[in-house]
């Protein structure tokens, strides 16, 4: 079966490239940060969620790597 | 009126990326969907990883995180008892002692397992109560979503109700366990990156932990409490009366720690099914392991925001508040997405919603895909049509039967759902009356694995006998100040509880006490029927040890419950 490390990868992936552009677009945007102290959120979360989704996809590409050297 | 949460294009974008996903694990597996055992059984192939993290997924349901929440701002850290105590020590004792014989007798189910080990009317009575259980929770926890979708962002509530419980059959349709196992892992870690913003700014606003317990200490001393009771676990539970849960230490550990999560994590079919689905014993046992790792850090997540918002509300300048109902309470659930409103600016924002979102669709999924197997293999296979000598056709046969018990499952619930909108009341009122059996069928299951005496008829006595008294006392006490005969003393009330937490514990441990004693005492006046060559692979006593000498110490189930025991512990004592 599909290995499920693809699937989360690359959605968070997705999730962490768009939301880290929407907080470079709002980042002069500051009563919108007002809520969050004036932390631009989304610039933070979409880089740890990018970091994730890489670090899911390159577990997923060692395990393949093994698997077919094996075969 | 409440000023409802304004989300942006860039909200809608993530959670309709996040359904994509979701459906599409659904569709890449449905080739591999070629039998019931595919379907209904994962084919039993899963990594512990995976499984593990489905298994406190499946748990992690939008009731769970709404309620916790809620939990939060009322009892505070008190409410990490559900947690450490209520679900550590039933997980590790399931992972260690009780999945060997679960996975090792081959039983496709719960009921299954007391079909082999008792007798078939034990499993019928079993099979069915969960099955109509399984049912109700979905459609309450479908409507909680619905309602509150429609209260806070404006939602439809027909819209959110059909597209939520759409996607979930869609997926669940394709690719069976298999897809809701897959996606219960990638929910989770939605719903972990969708919350941590929360956390984070939560606990600055209010300067930090001390800070914290600093702004909380005038708060609680004005409601009659020590200024630590809202930061402290075990240190105001001598008495009863000191704490905000309202039970003393003996009844947390009693009644929650032991009989309450022990009956949930150790026989709840919904839960365990995600460890049936691994792919050797060993899995099988690190399954429920793995799940307590996260398990034990979930209340930073979920209560430690409820516990600040504790704080905004006695705050004016903060301009938080929680929605009132119609009696003018305030309800406490909504506490989470009051949060996200108040931290979380547009982009995170929509993460947070597709977490709630993500929390009940893994919910939802776990009673969908344990309703169907129960229904498939306990009822329609033992009841209306057995198995023949064709497997092939068999197997293609009750595929189908899982996929129309899968339609029919969402269908119900939906309706259900439809039903607790109108009758609220008397929804909770039954959930509460099936979640009864979880206790009493702890103490048969307990029994049958641990004794090889005990007997088909002191078990299903037992089973039953455990309900019944159960439901007697639900109808004979009361909580003080309850308004409707939904919350107990129905009959007639005789004794009353300070608390709605301390009735629920107490019919917990009377239904546990009373189903136990029936069973030890039938079992004595009965004859065991099966002999030690059937109980073979079923019961303690008769079944060979597993040996994992080849492993090493932290990948063998032992070595891990030591691990997941001591940060337990650990916990326990820093947050005393």
């Amino acid at each position: 079966m599909v290995d499920i490390r693809f699937p989360i990868g690359i959605m968070f992936s997705v999730l962490g490239v768009l939301i880290t552009l929407f907080g470079f677009i709002t980042i002069s945007d500051s009563e919108m940060y007002l809520k969050s102290f004036g932390i631009n959120v989304n610039i933070i979360m979409g880089i740890v969620m990018l970091i994730f989704g890489l670090t899911m996809l390159l577990m997923a590409f060692r395990k393949q790597k093994k698997k077919s050297l094996l075969l | 009126m409440l000023e409802k949460v304004e989300l942006s294009w860039i909200d809608y974008l993530i959670m309709m990326i996040y359904f994509v996903f979701v459906l599409g694990v659904g569709w890449f597996l449905r080739k591999y969907m070629k039998n019931a055992n595919a379907f209904l059984e994962a084919g039993r192939s899963m990594p512990a990883w995976v499984a593990g993290l489905a298994f406190i997924s499946t748990n992690l349901g939008a009731l769970e995180v709404m309620g916790m929440t809620g939990s939060g701002l009322k009892y505070g850290m008190l409410t990490t008892h559900f947690y450490w105590i209520g679900a550590i020590p039933a997980m590790i004792f399931l992972a260690l002692f009780m999945m060997p014989f679960y996975y090792g007798s081959k039983a496709r189910s719960v009921p299954e397992y007391l079909k082999l080990r008792y007798d078939e009317k034990t499993r019928g009575l079993n099979a069915i109560l969960f099955a109509v259980m399984t049912i109700l929770a979905s459609g309450i926890s479908m409507y909680a979503l619905a309602i509150l979708m429609e209260k806070v962002l404006g939602w439809d509530f027909n819209l959110s109700l059909w597209i939520s419980a759409g996607i979930v059959l869609v997926y669940t349709y394709l690719g069976g366990l298999s897809s809701a196992i897959y996606n219960e892992v990638l929910q989770f870690f939605i719903i972990v990156i969708g919350l941590l913003p929360l956390v984070f700014l939560s606990l600055k606003d209010v300067g930090g932990w001390l800070g914290l317990k600093e702004t909380l200490a005038p708060i609680t001393t004005a409601n009659g409490y020590a200024a630590d009771t809202w930061t402290t676990t075990w240190k105001y539970t001598a008495e009863a009366t000191s704490n905000p849960l309202g039970v003393e230490w003996f009844g947390i550990l009693f009644g929650l720690g032991f009989v309450l999560s022990f009956g949930y994590w150790c026989t709840n079919f919904l839960i365990v099914q995600r460890a049936f689905a691994a792919e050797s014993i060993t899995a099988s046992r690190k399954v429920p392991l793995i799940g307590a790792i996260p398990k034990m850090f979930i209340p930073f997540l979920i209560i430690v925001p409820g516990i600040i918002a504790l704080v905004l509300l006695n705050d004016p300048s903060k301009g938080f508040s929680l929605p009132i109902d119609e009696g003018g309470k305030p309800i406490y659930d909504y506490t989470i997405i009051m949060l996200l409103k108040q931290y979380l600016p547009t982009g995170v924002l929509g993460l947070g919603i597709t977490a709630l979102l993500a929390s009940f669709m893994s919910g939802m999924a776990g009673n969908v895909s344990a309703f169907n197997t129960v229904w498939t293999y306990d009822i329609y296979q033992s009841y209306i049509r057995k198995r023949t000598d064709n497997e092939d056709a068999d197997g293609r046969h009750y595929l189908n039967v899982g996929r129309v018990a899968t339609i029919a499952c969402v269908l119900v619930s939906i309706g259900a759902a439809y039903i607790a909108s109108k009758f609220g009341n008397i929804m909770d009122f039954l959930q509460t009356i099936f979640s009864l059996i979880n206790a009493p069928l702890f103490a048969v299951i307990f029994l049958g694995m641990f004794w090889k005496r005990t007997t088909g008829h002191a078990a299903f006595t037992g089973l039953l006998g455990g309900f019944l008294l159960a439901l007697l006392h639900h109808g004979l006490t009361a909580p003080v100040g309850a308004t409707t005969l939904f919350k107990g003393g129905w009959i007639g009330v005789i004794h009353t509880y300070p608390v709605e937490m301390a009735q629920n514990f107490w019919t917990a441990i009377v239904a546990f006490t009373v189903s136990t004693s029936i069973t030890v005492a039938l079992t004595l006046l009965t004859k065991q029927k099966k002999s030690e060559k059937d109980l073979y692979g079923l019961v303690y006593s008769l079944t060979p040890r597993t040996v994992e000498d080849d492993v090493a110490w932290y990948n063998r189930p032992v070595g891990l419950a030591v691990v997941v025991g001591v940060i337990c512990v650990i916990l326990s004592i820093i947050f005393w």
